[in-house]
Order: C-alpha cells, then structure tokens, then sequence
C-alpha cells in the first residue's frame, strides 16, 4: 500500500499563527509539507461552513489557530473560534468523519517553533488516524472515472 | 438520514423567515447541513446530489410555487422551515417525498444569544393582560392559573433550578405595576376549545379572504 500523506487544512489568524508560520520559516524550522495555511483575518472569522467543506473536499484534518488567550485583536474571536470547534467536533462524530479530525490551536506571533510542532503534531495524529472516510471515497471515485 | 438514504436527488429548501433568525433553517443553516450530509453520505460509500435552495417564506403558497422550476430533477426535498412549511411544501407537490430537517419546538423569544426559551402556546385567548405580561400557560409547568403552587421556591419552579417559577414573575410583575390586586382576580376554568380542544384552528378574516 502507498504510504498514506494526509492533507490538513490550517486556518491561521494573520496576527498570530500565520506570522509564527512566517517566523518558523526564517528560523529554517522544519514542518511537514500536509499542512496547507489559509490565513483568514481573525480565527473567529473562521465559520463552520468552511471547516465543513474543507472536510467534504476531502480534507483528512483541520485545525483553527488563533492568538493566545486575551491576545486576540478583536478582543475574544479566538475563544468564539474554540466554541465553534467543540461545537463542530460532535458534528463531526455523527457525520462519521470523527471529531479528532478537527482541533483549536492558540499561539502568539512569535512562537514559530509552536507553530512548526503543533503542524507536526497534527499531522502525526491524522497519519495515525488514517484518511477521512470522505478523503477515501472521493479517491476511489476519481480512480473509477480515470479507469 | 435514514428518511433520504432511498434517495439520489435531494432538494434542501431553507426558510428565510422565522427559522433563519433562530439561525435553525435559513440559507446558512441550509449550507451546513447539505456540506455535512454530502460528507456523510461519502463517508458511507455513497454520493448524493444536493441542491440548495432558501426561500422567502415557506408558510405561504406564492413562494413555494417558486420551487416549480425545480422538482423534476430531485427525487425528495427535505425542508429546513417549521413544521407549516414543510407541510405547506407537501401539500403543494403531492408526488415528492417531503421530509423535515427542524424539530419544530415551541413559541418563544431570545433571552441572550444563543439560548431561546418558551413563551406562549397560543392558546387563542391570552391571558397576558391580567398576569402581568407573563404568560402562565407556557411558563408554569403546571398551568396553573391563580397563584403558585407549593413548590415554588426562591423564584424558581419546584421541577428545576434553572426554570425560573411563571407565578413568582407574575407576583414581582404586578407589584412593580402597583397592581397587586388583580392577583385576587380568580381566573375561571380555562376553556380549551380556542387552544385546540375544538379541534384545528382556523382564522378567516373576511375583509382580506376572497
Ligand atoms: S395566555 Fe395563551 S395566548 Fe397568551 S401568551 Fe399564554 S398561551 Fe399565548
Ligand atoms: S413552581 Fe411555579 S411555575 Fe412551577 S409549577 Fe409551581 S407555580 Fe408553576
């Protein structure tokens, strides 16, 4: 069987966890190439519509990072961000996609190194998981189609 | 979705009206649910063909003629509006399937964001004028209509904590107004037959009904 690399889906807050991603590359830290950052304004601003589609296009997990607690710039968008996970982690558990698939990270601008060990965190905990369920079927799918 | 698992084709149809403010069947709630069902439905080996669709309002037959367009290309609609749109959808396209996706609950208002709580049963001969404001019909656990019963207790109802007691609020209500003595006022014995009893309700009203 081919080895299995999960892609996850980061959506970071641009004044925390995107300028830590930014702060992890020029200290040349390593961070596995699965994780893929969408930088959105505030982690409150990220709805649950697009962690749901991010799973339906076959996403195997998805992480919000926003800043640390008190610190965020539109004064508590990180802990609406958090609420919204936990809500979206018991969706998630009856769609059958599974909650551990979904987690709520927070960091500052400054911990790159955070930010390179919670990606490899991530991805080592979705490559125990295995792919999503949706990830396999659409795989499947798009193979019958090639054949 | 055991109700759609026969199908292939299914029409989402949201509600833009009293379900979207109570953020349980509106165009947003409508993408949610038709993403997470999409997933499921992957996730158990098959793939289904959801359109979306939010209408004005689903209580009246003017906008569910709007779903005309739509009907020959699904198999079965499920309907995110109250319990009257769901079955004003049935009724207009007899040979769908039509399910709901809302459990329909009660009558109510917001107390904060988030949290909506029970305020009227629509009993169809309010009572609100005489208590205060506050209605004892949907807000006493037992309906009581003249005073409390023993079980309250500091201002809350004896099933729970968390239930604050109809005829406490009714007291504090009337004392504030300076109308304590309406709280002598015996109510008679409620007739049901406005609230249901005499079977389904129906207002007609002349002046508008052709
Ligand atoms: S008395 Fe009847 S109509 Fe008035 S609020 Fe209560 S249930 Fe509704
Ligand atoms: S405690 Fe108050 S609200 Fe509860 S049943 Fe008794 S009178 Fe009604």
């Amino acid at each position: 069987m081919e080895k299995f690399e999960p892609v996850i889906v980061a959506f970071c807050c641009h004044y925390c966890a995107y300028t830590a991603a930014d702060m992890a590359g020029s200290q040349r830290l390593d961070y596995p190439p699965n994780v893929k950052i969408i930088r959105v304004p505030c982690s409150g601003k990220v709805d649950a519509i697009h962690i749901l589609k991010a799973f339906e296009r076959g996403a195997d997990g998805v992480y919000v990072a926003g800043c640390l607690e008190g610190d965020c710039h539109f004064k508590n968008g990180n802990l609406k961000a958090e609420k919204q996970v936990q809500y979206l982690k018991k969706s998630l558990d009856e769609i059958g996609i599974g909650g551990d698939r979904l987690e709520m990270v927070f960091m500052s601008a400054g911990m790159g190194e955070l930010f390179a060990r919670k990606a490899k965190e991530m991805t080592e905990k979705i490559r125990q998981l295995g792919p999503s369920p949706v990830h396999t079927q659409l795989e499947q799918q798009a193979k019958q189609k090639a054949s | 979705m055991d109700y759609i698992q026969p199908f292939n084709r299914i029409l989402l149809v949201g509600c833009n009206e009293c379900v979207t403010v109570c953020s349980a069947g509106g165009r947003k709630e409508v993408g949610l649910l038709s993403s997470a069902l999409q997933s499921a439905f992957l996730s158990a080996g098959k793939s289904i063909d959801i359109k979306e669709h939010t209408l004005e309002r689903q209580c009246d037959p003017e906008y569910v003629e709007e779903l005309v367009g739509m009907m020959d290309g699904v198999d079965a609609v499920v309907s995110m509006a109250c319990g009257c749109g769901v079955q004003e959808v049935a009724r207009r396209y007899k040979n769908k399937p039509v399910f709901p996706a809302v459990n329909t609950k009660f009558m109510g208002a917001s107390e904060r964001q988030g949290v909506w709580a029970e305020r009227c049963q629509g009993c169809g001969n309010c009572l609100l004028g005489i208590t205060g404001g506050i209605c004892p019909i949907a807000r006493c656990s037992k309906q009581l209509m003249n005073g409390p019963c023993g079980g309250s207790t500091n201002g809350k109802c004896e099933i729970s904590k968390e239930v604050d007691c109809a005829w406490q609020l009714i007291w504090d209500r009337l004392k504030m107004l300076g109308q304590e003595e309406r709280y002598l006022d015996i109510i008679p014995a409620k007739d049901w037959r406005t609230a249901g009893g005499g079977g389904p309700r129906k207002i007609v009203r002349e002046d508008l009904a052709g």
